[in-house]
Order: C-alpha cells, then structure tokens, then sequence
C-alpha cells in the first residue's frame, strides 16, 4: 500500500473505504486520486450517512420541476416562471472565521441559485448561536464569543448579500447553550426563471468544451469539504486557512455574465464550484450525463503560482463557475465574460466512457470513473439507536405551576433574546433592493412579488432544536408547520419545501436515531401540509469537544400569492395590529389534552426555558390535519381581504404573540401610535390554567385582526372548515391588557414600556467590543 | 422623454432606476455601459445605487474614472440634469461634480429603513414638482451615507440654497432618530452650483409604488418629466 493509515485518515478516509477505492479502481489510488476520493466521499459531499434516509422524504408533487440532487429544486410558479431555491449550511466555516464564513455561505446558495438561470430575488437565513449573557453555565468568555460570532455572521451575510444586490427577507435567529461550540448558519435563496430556460448542471454532448469562468483559482478553502465533515476541538482555530474568503463584486459580475452567456443559447450545461471547486463540479456534471470529463490544469486560471494539482483541485476559491458550451460556439460565451471583465477558459472536453481525467504539467495525474466518485460512493446503514431522553417527563418538583406572577413572566420573556425583536439583525440587510418586497423582515414570512406577473412568493424558515432534543420527530413535524403556517398568513398557499438537517455526530448510534426520527417527521409534515421536499443539505458532526448541538432541521417553505384582481398598492396582511376598535380573534386551538399532559406539553417552552430554567416532557401539540386547514382558512381570509393582520402563536405562545402584534409596527414606523388591545381568554380554574393560556405553544393557531363587522364572517369560515374561532377582545390605543376568566387582570402594561424592554434586548446583550471585533 | 441609467460593473439598482423611470414614469429608460462615452441622446442621467467596483479603495472612487464619466461630465457642465443616488451620489462627489464627501455611517453599520426628507428647494429638475418643505417618505439603504464638508463649503451650500434634502421627523421638523447615518446638517442631498446635479443618499427608485411600502420616490420622477417636457415646449415655441 503507497500510503500510510495516517496519510489515509487525513483525506477523511477510513481503510474500508480506501479498499473500496482500490475495487472500483482496479489499483491503488496516486496521491491526487486519493485526495480527489477524500474529498468526494466526504459526509458534506456524498451524504453518505444520510442518503439513505432521505429516500424517504417525499419529493414529488404537481409543481415540483426539480427535486433533489440538483443544484437547488426548482417549482413551477404559474404564467411560465420558475422558482429555484434552496437553504445550504455553512455552520462549520462560519464558527472558524465568522464574517467570512458566513458571506461565503450566502456566495455559494447564490451560485446554486444563478447556477441554473435564476436571478436570485430573495435571501434569508435561520441562524442560532450560544447565549450571548453570561450565566447559566455560560463563562463570561463564552458568552463575549457568542456576541463576537453573531456580529461577524451578521455583518458577513450583510456584506455579502447587500453588494450583491438581493433582497434579505429575514428569517430567525435563537440562542440555546447547545450552540456554543456550534452556531448553525444555514443561508437560504430564491430565485426566478422562465420555466423553459432553467440550465442543469450536465456535461452533455461528446466533444464540446468545459469552460472555466469567474475567479481565479488559489489556495483558499483547500478541504473545506472535509473540515465540515469532522468535529471540532482545540486545535480548530488552526482550520482558518481552509475557510474561503468571498468577493461579493465579483460574484455579481458572475451572476451577471452567466445569465447574458445563458441567454446566447451557446451553454450546454453549467455548475457552481462549491465545496471541493473543480473536483465537485467536473464529476457531478459527467455523473449526471454519464459522460467523462477531460481537464488540463495547466489551462486554468490561477492566482498563485506552483500550485499542485491537489491544491488546484481541491481549492474552494469562490466566485467560480464551470460550464459546457456547444463547440462551435465558444467565442460567444467568451465576449459575455470578457465584457463583465471575467476570466474564461476552456479547460477540457466531454469525453465519452465516464472518466474523470485530469492532466497536469502535460500528464495524467488523476483517471477515475466519475460514477466512483458519484453514484458509487458509500452509503451507510449506520448503528441507529432510540434518540436518548434528554430531560424528565415530568417538572421539576415545585416548578409547576410557576410561583411569579404571569405579568412578571411575560416581562421577562419580552427580554428574552429568542422573542426579542430582531431588527437589530435585519436593519443590516438590504431588504428591498430589486423593488419587489411586498413584506420586508419582522412580520414572519418574506414576500416578493414577481414583476410582469399577477404573482408573489412568500417564504419563511422555521427550526425548533429545543422540540427536538425532546422529540426529534415531533419537533420536525412543527418546525415544518410552522414556516408553513408562517407562508400562510400572508394569504399564499404553501407550495414547497428546502431543509438543512444540522445534526451532531453520525457515528454515535443515537444521533443517527435523531437524525432518523427527524427525517420521518418532516416527511409526515411535508406530506399532511403539501409540500414536497426539493432538495436542502445535511450538516452532520456539528460538535465541538464531544458536544453535540441539539438536532435542528430548518425548514423553508415556499408559497404562491395571486395578486389577480387585486387593487394597486394591495398587500398582504400585516403582523401587527392597524387600528383601535377592531375585533382581535384566536383561529385554531391546541387539541384537546388530559390534564398531565397539558403540563407535560409547557416543558419545551420558552417559558419553562428562559423564565423557569428548566425543560421537561414534550413538544406542544401539533394535529397536522386541522394546520392544513388553518392554512386553507387563512388564503380564504385574505383572499376574501376580510383581514387587517395576521400572527402565528409560537415561541412565547399567545402572549408573546399579541404582543408582537401590538409592538411590530413601531419598531418600522417609530413615530406611528401604537395599537393593544383589550382581552379576555377564558382559562379555567384549574390551577395553572392560565399559564396554559397565556405561554404554551401548541401548533396550529393564529391571531387575526379584523373589522369589527367582519367578526362574523371570519367565525363562519372558520366554521365551515371545522376550526375554533375565539373572539379574544378588541384593539385600543397604546395598552395591552389580558385578562382570565372573570375578569382577573393578568397582564395590564402600557406598549411604550413594553417596546423599551422588546426592541432593545438583544443589542443591550451585544457589547461595543463584539462591534468593534469585526 | 429619454432616461439614461449608467451601468457600472456592481451597480445594483439600476434595474430599479430603469423600471421606475421607464415602466413607472412612462419614460424611455436606456441603460448606459460604463466603458462608452456614448450618451445616446439621453435627456437626463441617472447614476443608480449599488456597489461600483465593489466599492474598493473608496466608495465611488474607482468608477470616477469610468469613460462614461468624462461624457458624464461635460453633459452636466451643459446644464444637462444628473441624479446620483446612493453610490452614485458617492460617485458624483468623488468626481468633483458636487461637494463634500461620504463616510462610514456614525453607527457604523449598513442601515436600511424608511426615512423622511423634506424637499428644502424645489427649483432643481428632480423636486420642480415639489412643494417646499413637503415630507417624502423614501427609503434609505447604505453604509456609507455620513455627510461631510469643510466649513466655509457648507456656508456656502447653505447660503446658495444646495441642500435639497434634509432627514427630518415625520411632521417635517427635525427629530432625534431623523438622521439615519450621522450626515452633517441632516444633510441627506445636495445641488451643484447649476443646480442641474443633484445627488441623494435615500433610493426614490424604491419608493414608487404604494404596494412597497411608498410612493412619494415619483415626485422625484415626476419632476424631472415635467422639467424636461417644459425645455421641450420652450424649444418647440423658440
């Protein structure tokens, strides 16, 4: 054997695999070869603890295009477009070299997106990091790296994203200590082609030139790929070289150039370099055609000199691209480039017979079957155990029902940063650039309209790692519900589905288990609410020092607004309330639960997190059948206009939720009036039965706002489609007050005081020196 | 009427400079590539927003240099109308066709929100259809918009009625959150001494539709129509 265990072990490989390579091979690898599998056969590239599993997620539905395993999904939107989207981690890098890592994220979803013709339209990210206040087991140096971390992502995502030129519709952000180690960035991006001139990532056509366009190569982010497929220890401080280093002017020069050379009809197939650049790109374009692909390095653009053939095939330098042009027609796609100032190469040939041939220095330093690298790379059936019980089932003794006063909790969740309001994130974004934002971050969904069309898309993120570290399969199936209540509330009809699975450790049997039972209910959610899945990433070994984070698939859904019909200057309904004296409605209701459970459901709530300190038992509740109606409500409400605005109740629960709905718009419009309201929520007499009211998070609910003459109506629909309708109370000027049954005051605060404590908590937990650090 | 929008390599709005002068202003809108002096008989050039040439070195400080820009140049000192938003009002004071200069927003960060302006001078083309002291609701969306000018300058632009913008509370006074990025005097745009350039940190190309939020950004267009179209009627009378 030419290599050692050692030299084996640093491509990420293990001895079963290297013997696996030597099958398929017929010989043993050379250096470059090896290298070439390491990075091929990485988890981040061939999936190969979770491709199994996926199998079971439904991606199949009428508008569904393109589902996974291209460079992003694709679904037919109506009147000939396209939508081409996807959410992709960048977890790892991003916790190595935060600003950096997290605009090189949003760079390569981009590239997914443009990559097929699209023009991106529309960017948000889910993020989550560790608390950023001392305390609870978090050292004040924790915490300071939390706050540094946050400000290098935000400002990376920013600065990549606003250059660029897309709007940033949002997304989330959270705070659990299960981050610390491990802040998860997951960048997702959305965009629009007309449906007949979408390109795929595919070296067709025997004889026709592979083109390299965009960056020059050099020894930036060399095995990426690898560093995010491994845990974390002391020594990943020294992993900073393999992070990328983005260009954001360059990447628009590409996106630019590339839609102008598509449009030529000259370009047979295109491909973003991502993670493992050249590599990546050749094989999975000769994989999917069944063809080989012939590269001489020597042609390629580089920015460094005495680069290996290993260097340069490994290198992850951004802003790259490498397409397939009809012979003949090169000259085409070269006077695009050279017009936006932009290298452009050709750089081999499709060949016939599969092969991956790479020369270097005028010989051939690396042949494999480019179906090795791809299709026959491993799967593993891994040991999968029952996810571990992480917490009681049961409250802590004297813990429930709390001993503060609701209005105290309340108060304390308005300062909690996961409910926070989060412009101090978004305010950073360019949210409106393109000029098609029909609804901008803070409302929970995103909304585009499409220019020329009748149509808009809204979108949003949801992920619930707390649910899931209790039930990781319960926890998905909400998560889902979630983005796609979110969706709903805007009137559109969700259509589809991204996900980024962030997980720790494959190889321990019960992150498998989680990772499993994740997986299963995303499909039962995706399936009930009619979204398939598109395509999305996995992000395993998410674990520093042996510390896993908590399972956290985010999940973004995709939903299509009609605007026909509609009168100019039309918009969906807002998050917040609009005018004293409307009539303020609960749609849905928690399923009925015995009293046990009830208890047992507030375990994974914010309250019991952030106010109680402590979690037991279970995720809230979730009936998959009656959130698909809820949704089919909803179209109807704001399709019939019958409503002013529209909340979901989430983290916080109802509370929390009438609180941004009372709060919202003046952290947009700070010299609007603010709007509250007055209402009554008939909780029982059952001790703790206000808390149940007030703070759980059972799925499937919503806030509406409407003309007080619209209440009937709003009940009747509601009615036709089987789902509870509470009338809560009214709007009025600059208070909120809830009440329990028989009047008993349980919050009465005034909003001004409210929106001190609410839109200012997360900077106050920010310190100048975290600003300054990036 | 003919709206010539300059594309430099990163501009980012001029899409949006195109779509609001042309679909929305019912004006022929054109793109102009940077790398020609060829103006191709525009009535009025638009420099939109973005980040020209990554805004390296400075922002608007390599596209100075553009061919374009020469043609740019002599089409303003023809007392021709020249609006510059956000980039490219950075681009105008870089190259000298206004004064002062645009730092680091004092917060630091890259700010993007609703603003207030109030209209201080409505005799330049872009607020003739203005009334003054009117209150435009537009967007603001950069990080590098912090007003600056040497004393005896701004005495000047004071004394000789250059400011044309200021950020202002809704009701048009001045309030302590009115000023987005630290600018000097609130100062959120300024006129050449012909009046003819104007430039503005906040987008009116992004408030033109009240779907999006606003719709006072097309007092903006509209006045450059109705300037444009009295010449014409001047010309066509002479």
């Amino acid at each position: 054997m030419p290599f050692s265990a050692a030299q084996i072990a640093r491509q990420g490989l293990t001895l079963a695999e290297y013997q696996r390579i030597c099958d398929l091979l017929g010989r043993e690898p050379n250096a470059v070869e090896l290298a070439i599998f390491g990075v091929m056969w990485s988890e981040h590239c061939s999936y190969k603890s979770s491709r199994v599993h996926l199998k079971g997620l439904p991606t199949e539905g009428p508008r569904v295009l393109q589902g996974p395993g291209e460079n992003a999904g694709v679904i037919d939107i109506g009147e000939g477009w396209a939508a081409i989207f996807k959410i992709e981690s960048h977890n790892h890098p991003s916790f190595v070299e935060p600003f950096q890592g997290a605009a090189t994220g949003v760079g390569g979803i981009l590239r997914d997106v443009f990559t097929m013709g699209a023009r991106p339209i529309a960017i948000m990210d889910s993020l989550r990091f560790g608390p950023l206040a001392p305390g609870k087991g978090v050292s004040e140096t924790v915490a300071a790296r939390n706050q540094a971390l946050l400000e290098g992502v935000v400002e990376g995502i920013a600065h990549y994203g606003n250059c660029f030129g897309v709007a940033n519709l949002g997304g989330e952000a959270e705070f659990d200590p299960c981050y610390s180690g491990n802040p998860l960035v997951n960048a997702f991006a959305l965009g629009i082609a007309r449906r007949d001139a979408i390109f795929y990532g595919r070296a067709s056509g025997v004889g026709n030139p592979v083109i390299y366009v965009g960056a020059k190569t050099g020894r930036d982010g060399i095995h990426g790929a690898t560093m995010a497929s491994e845990e974390f220890s002391e020594a990943s401080e020294s992993k900073r070289p393999n992070v990328q280093v983005g260009d954001p002017f360059l990447e628009k020069l590409l996106l630019e150039a590339c839609l102008e050379a598509m449009a030529t009809g000259a370009v047979v197939g295109i491909q973003d370099m991502g993670a493992a650049g050249l590599t990546s790109s050749s094989c999975e374009m000769g994989g999917r055609s069944g063809t080989g692909v012939d590269l001489d390095l020597d042609r390629v653009p580089q920015r460094e000199t005495g680069m290996t053939a290993e260097e340069m095939m490994l290198s992850e330098s951004q802003e790259r691209m490498l397409l397939v042009a009809e012979r003949g027609r090169e000259d085409e796609v070269f006077a695009v480039f050279r017009k936006w100032g932009l290298d452009a190469a050709i750089v081999g040939e499709v060949t016939a017979g599969g092969m991956l041939r790479v020369r270097h220095g005028g010989r051939v330093v690396a042949e494999i079957p480019n179906a090795a690298l791809t299709h026959e790379a491993p799967r593993y059936q891994r040991p999968v155990a029952a996810p571990p019980s992480l917490a009681p089932l049961d409250p802590p003794p004297g813990a429930w029902p709390p001993a503060v006063s609701c209005a105290a909790a309340f108060e304390r969740l308005l300062a909690s940063p996961n409910l926070a309001a989060k412009r101090y994130i978004y305010a950073r974004y360019d949210t409106m650039v393109r000029t098609n934002t029909l609804v901008a971050p803070g409302a929970g969904a995103g909304v585009v309209r499409i220019k020329g069309t009748d149509q808009a898309l809204a979108m949003a993120l949801a992920g619930r790692g707390r649910y899931c570290r209790l039930a990781p399969r319960e926890g998905a199936r909400l998560a889902v519900a979630e983005a796609a209540r979110q969706v709903a509330l805007t009137g559109a009809r969700p259509v589809a589905a991204t996900n980024c699975l962030n997980f720790g450790n494959p190889e321990k049997p019960e992150v498998m288990g989680q990772l499993v039972e994740a997986i299963a209910g995303l499909g039962e959610a995706c399936r009930a609410l009619g979204t398939p899945i598109t395509g999305g990433n996995v992000s395993l070994y998410n674990e520093t020092l042996g510390r896993g984070i908590d399972p956290t698939p985010v999940v973004g859904i995709v939903g299509i607004l009609s605007l026909a019909g509609r009168v100019c200057g039309w918009r969906p309904p807002a998050g917040h309330f609009r005018a004293p004296g409307e009539a303020v409605l609960l749609l849905g209701a928690a399923p009925p639960l015995p009293p046990e459970e009830e208890v047992r459901r507030m375990g994974a709530t914010e309250l019991a997190d952030a106010v109680l300190g402590a979690v037991w038992g279970l995720p809230p509740a979730l009936d998959l059948e009656r959130e698909r109606a809820l949704h089919e409500l909803l179209a109807e409400l704001v399709g019939r206009d019958l409503i002013f605005s529209a909340r979901q109740v989430g983290l916080g629960g109802l509370a929390l939720s009438l609180a941004k709905c009372a709060l919202a718009r003046s952290v947009e419009e700070p010299e609007t009036p603010f709007v509250g309201a007055r209402l009554v929520l008939p909780s029982g007499a059952a001790p703790g039965s206000d808390w149940l009211e007030l703070f759980a998070e059972h799925g499937g609910r919503v806030v509406v706002s409407c003309a007080l003459a619209s209440a009937a109506a709003v009940e009747e629909l509601a009615a036709a489609r089987g789902l509870p309708c509470r009338r809560l109370g009214e709007t009025i000027p600059e208070r909120l007050e809830i009440a329990g049954a028989g009047g008993r005051v349980l919050i009465s605060m005034p909003l001004a005081q409210m929106a001190e404590i609410w839109e200012h908590a997360l900077e106050r937990q920010v310190s100048a020196e975290a600003v300054a650090y990036v | 009427m003919k709206i010539g929008v300059v594309v430099f390599p990163g501009s980012n709005c001029d899409h949006d400079a195109l779509y609001a002068a042309g679909v929305l202003a019912g004006q022929q809108a054109v793109p102009l590539w940077h790398e020609s002096e060829d103006l191709e008989g525009a009535d009025a050039v638009i420099l939109p927003g973005g980040f020209s040439y990554g805004d390296y070195l400075r922002t608007g400080a390599i596209a100075r240099f553009s061919p374009v820009m020469s043609a740019v140049r002599r089409f303003a000192a023809a007392g021709r109308p020249v609006l510059g938003i956000c980039n490219g009002f950075q681009i105008l004071c870089e190259s000298g066709l206004l004064p002062g200069a645009l730092l680091r927003n004092a917060g630091l960060h890259f700010v993007c929100r609703p603003v207030y302006l109030r209209v201080e001078a409505t005799d330049t083309p872009f607020t003739a259809a203005c009334r003054a002291g009117q209150v435009l609701r537009i967007p603001v969306a950069h990080g590098d918009g912090n007003y600056v000018v040497d004393p005896p300058t701004l005495d000047r632009l004071r004394r000789e009625r250059r400011v044309i913008f200021r950020y202002c509370g809704r009701d048009g006074r001045p309030a302590p959150d009115a000023n987005p990025n630290g600018a000097l005097d609130d100062i959120a745009g300024v006129a050449s001494e012909g009046r003819n350039v104007v430039g503005l940190m906040p987008h009116p190309e992004r408030a033109v539709e009240a779907a999006l939020g606003s719709d006072d950004g097309l007092a903006i267009f509209r006045s450059l129509v109705q300037t444009l179209a009295a010449e014409t009627a001047l010309t066509v009378a002479g």
